[in-house]
C-alpha cells in the first residue's frame, strides 16, 4: 500500500464575492495549488470536487466536469457532496484510490458560492442539510438545530454562553495573521454576548459567515513524489469516515457526535496513532458549540470537559493542542464545499512551516475534522511530517 | 418547497395529528421510527405497525429561533424544540409558552399549528 503525499495546496481568499462564480473560484485555488505542487497538469488522473449548493447558489448540477475544465485539467470528475463535509469526503476517496495505486496524481478540493444568495437565501440553502420533512418543515435550520444541541449540552455537562464566546475569540484571535481569512478581526467575549441571537442560546458571533471561496489540493501517491522528486513533506496517514442519523432527534446523543467518534477512530487506528499524538486540529466550528463536540471527538479532552478548553488556554495558540490556529469556519469563513480541503491546506502550511502559526504546533502529528449537517457525516485525516 | 405532488406517509401522518390520532411505526422487535418506511432503519426489519403515540412527551432540548429560512420569515421569534415520546422523539414548534419558560422536562402534548408566513401546517407542542 503506497503512501499519500500533499504535493500542494491552494486557496482563494475567504469571503463576500457575490460576483464571482464557482467555476472561477476554484481556478484561482486550481492554479495557485499547481504552483506550489511543480507537478504538471497532464499528471493529473482524476478530479474530485466537493459542493453543496450548486444547484441552488448558481442553477449548476454536474460541476465535477466543470471544474476540471476551469483546472486546465484533462481528467475523468466527480463531485462529491456531503452537506458541509463535501470535500472531506472527495480527499478520502483520492486518498483511498492514491493507496491502492490506482492512481498517481488526483486534484482535490472545493468550492462554494453563498453570498449571492443573501442571508435568507444562504439560510434556506443550508437548512437543506436537514431532513426536510422532520426537520425543516418544523421551522428548524442550520443554526437552529446547534442551539438544539447547545442547550442539550449544557444541560447534560454545564457550561454557558461565556465558555462558548472564548471559542470564538480564541479563533479570530488566531485569524488576525491569516491573510485568505473573512475576518481578520479581534473580537471580546463582551461583543459575542452582546450580539444578536441568532438561535438561542447561539448568537450572531457563536456562527460562522456565510461565505464564498475555494480550495484545492494536489494530492500524489509516495512513489510519484519519489520518482519525481518532490519537496511534499507532509503526509495523510490516516482517512476515517463515521455516520449517523439523518435527523438530529433520531440520535442517541443530542450533546454528543457519535459519527466522529467513529471517524476518529478509524482514522487514528489506520494512522497507527492514539489521540495523546496530536499536536493539534482543525475543526468543523460551524457553531461554537460544534468545536466543543469535535474536540470530545476527537479525543483531545474527555467528554464534557470540551466546553471550557478554550477558556482555561488548553486550546489556544499558545496552548497544549492549539485548535482552529487558521481561525475556524467562525473567522476563516465557511464556503461549505471548500472547508474540508481548506482544513487540509491550512495543517499542510502548518507541519511544513509556512503558516504564520507553524511554531506553535509542538510535533508531528495532526488532525483535520470536516461535519456534515448535524454530523450525521463527518470525516477526520491525520495529517503527519517527517514520515 | 412548492412541491403540489406533496408527500405521502408524512402528508398521512399530519393528517392523523390533526385528527388527534398521532401515530409511530414500531418494527417486529419494538424499535420506533417515523413515516414514510419501509424498513426499520434500526435493524433493517421490514414488518412493520403502525402504532398510537403516548399523549404526552417531555421536552429533551429546545432554542428560540431569531432568523428564519423565508418560509418562517413572519413566524420568528419561535421556540423549537425536540421532545421525547418514549418510543420515538419529535421536532417541531412549542406553542402558549413564553421562551424563557420553556426548559428541560416540560411536559408536553403533540398538536398542529399553522406558519405564519405559509399557512402550511406544521407539529407543534402545547405545554400540558
Ligand atoms: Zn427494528
Amino acid at each position: 500500500m503506497s503512501g499519500v503525499r500533499v504535493a500542494g495546496v491552494g486557496l482563494t481568499p475567504f469571503g463576500s464575492t457575490p460576483d464571482r462564480t464557482g467555476r472561477d473560484l476554484f481556478a484561482q485555488a486550481a492554479s495557485s495549488a499547481f504552483e506550489d505542487a511543480d507537478v504538471p497538469r497532464s499528471d493529473v488522473e482524476s478530479v474530485r470536487y466537493g459542493n453543496f449548493m450548486g444547484e441552488l447558489a448558481e442553477h449548476q448540477g454536474h460541476q465535477g466536469p466543470l471544474m476540471a475544465e476551469a483546472a486546465g485539467v484533462t481528467a475523468p470528475a466527480t463531485r462529491y457532496e456531503s452537506a458541509c463535509a463535501s470535500s472531506a469526503t472527495a480527499i478520502r476517496d483520492a486518498v483511498i484510490s492514491l493507496r491502492n495505486g490506482e492512481s498517481d496524481v488526483c486534484l482535490v478540493g472545493g468550492a462554494e458560492r453563498m453570498t449571492n444568495l443573501g442571508t435568507a437565501g444562504a439560510t434556506e440553502a443550508l437548512a437543506i442539510a436537514a431532513d426536510d420533512l422532520w426537520e425543516v418543515r418544523a421551522g428548524v435550520t442550520f443554526p437552529g438545530a446547534y442551539g438544539l444541541m447547545a442547550q442539550a449540552y449544557f444541560d447534560t455537562y454545564g457550561g454557558g454562553r461565556v465558555d462558548l464566546a472564548h471559542i470564538a475569540v480564541k479563533n479570530h484571535d488566531n485569524a488576525l495573521d491569516n491573510e485568505k481569512a473573512q475576518y481578520q478581526r479581534a473580537i471580546t467575549v463582551d461583543d459575542v454576548l452582546s450580539a444578536p441571537p441568532v438561535s438561542e442560546p447561539l448568537g450572531l458571533y457563536d456562527s460562522c459567515p456565510i461565505s464564498d471561496g475555494a480550495c484545492a489540493l494536489i494530492l500524489v501517491s509516495e512513489e510519484y513524489a519519489r520518482a519525481n522528486d518532490l519537496d511534499a513533506p507532509v503526509s495523510i496517514t490516516g482517512s476515517g469516515q463515521g455516520g449517523d442519523r439523518m435527523a438530529l432527534h433520531d440520535r442517541d446523543h443530542l450533546a454528543r457526535s457519535p459519527a466522529a467518534d467513529e471517524a476518529a477512530q478509524v482514522a487514528y487506528d489506520d494512522a497507527g496513532i492514539t489521540a495523546e499524538d496530536v499536536a493539534a486540529a482543525e475543526v468543523h466550528d460551524c457553531f461554537t458549540i460544534a468545536e466543543v463536540l469535535a474536540i470530545e471527538s476527537l479525543g483531545i479532552v474527555d467528554v464534557g470537559d470540551g466546553i471550557s478548553a478554550a477558556r482555561d488556554g488548553y486550546t489556544t495558540a499558545d496552548g497544549p493542542v492549539p485548535v482552529n490556529l487558521s481561525g475556524g469556519l467562525k473567522a476563516k469563513g465557511h464556503p461549505v464545499g471548500a472547508t474540508g480541503a481548506s482544513q487540509i491546506a491550512e495543517l499542510t502550511r502548518l507541519l511544513r512551516g509556512d503558516h504564520p502559526h507553524s511554531d506553535a504546533v509542538d510535533g508531528e502529528t495532526v488532525v483535520a475534522h470536516n461535519a456534515g449537517g448535524t454530523v450525521a457525516s463527518c470525516v477526520v485525516h491525520v495529517l503527519e511530517v517527517g514520515r | 418547497m412548492t412541491d403540489d405532488a406533496g408527500s405521502a406517509g408524512f402528508d398521512d401522518w399530519m393528517d392523523a395529528l390533526e385528527a388527534g390520532d398521532p401515530y409511530y411505526i414500531e418494527c417486529a422487535n419494538g424499535h420506533g421510527s417515523l413515516p414514510p418506511r419501509r424498513i426499520c432503519p434500526e435493524c433493517g426489519e421490514q414488518s412493520l405497525s403502525e402504532e398510537p403515540l403516548p399523549d404526552t412527551g417531555t421536552v429533551e432540548t429546545f432554542s428560540t429561533v431569531h432568523v428564519p429560512t423565508p418560509a418562517f420569515q413572519d413566524d420568528a421569534p419561535y421556540v423549537t424544540a425536540i421532545v421525547d415520546f418514549g418510543p420515538v422523539r419529535v421536532t417541531g414548534r412549542v406553542l402558549d409558552v413564553a421562551p424563557e419558560e420553556v426548559e428541560h422536562s416540560l411536559t408536553v402534548s403533540l398538536t398542529s399549528t399553522k406558519s405564519e408566513t405559509t399557512d402550511d401546517r406544521l407539529i407543534a407542542f402545547e405545554p400540558v
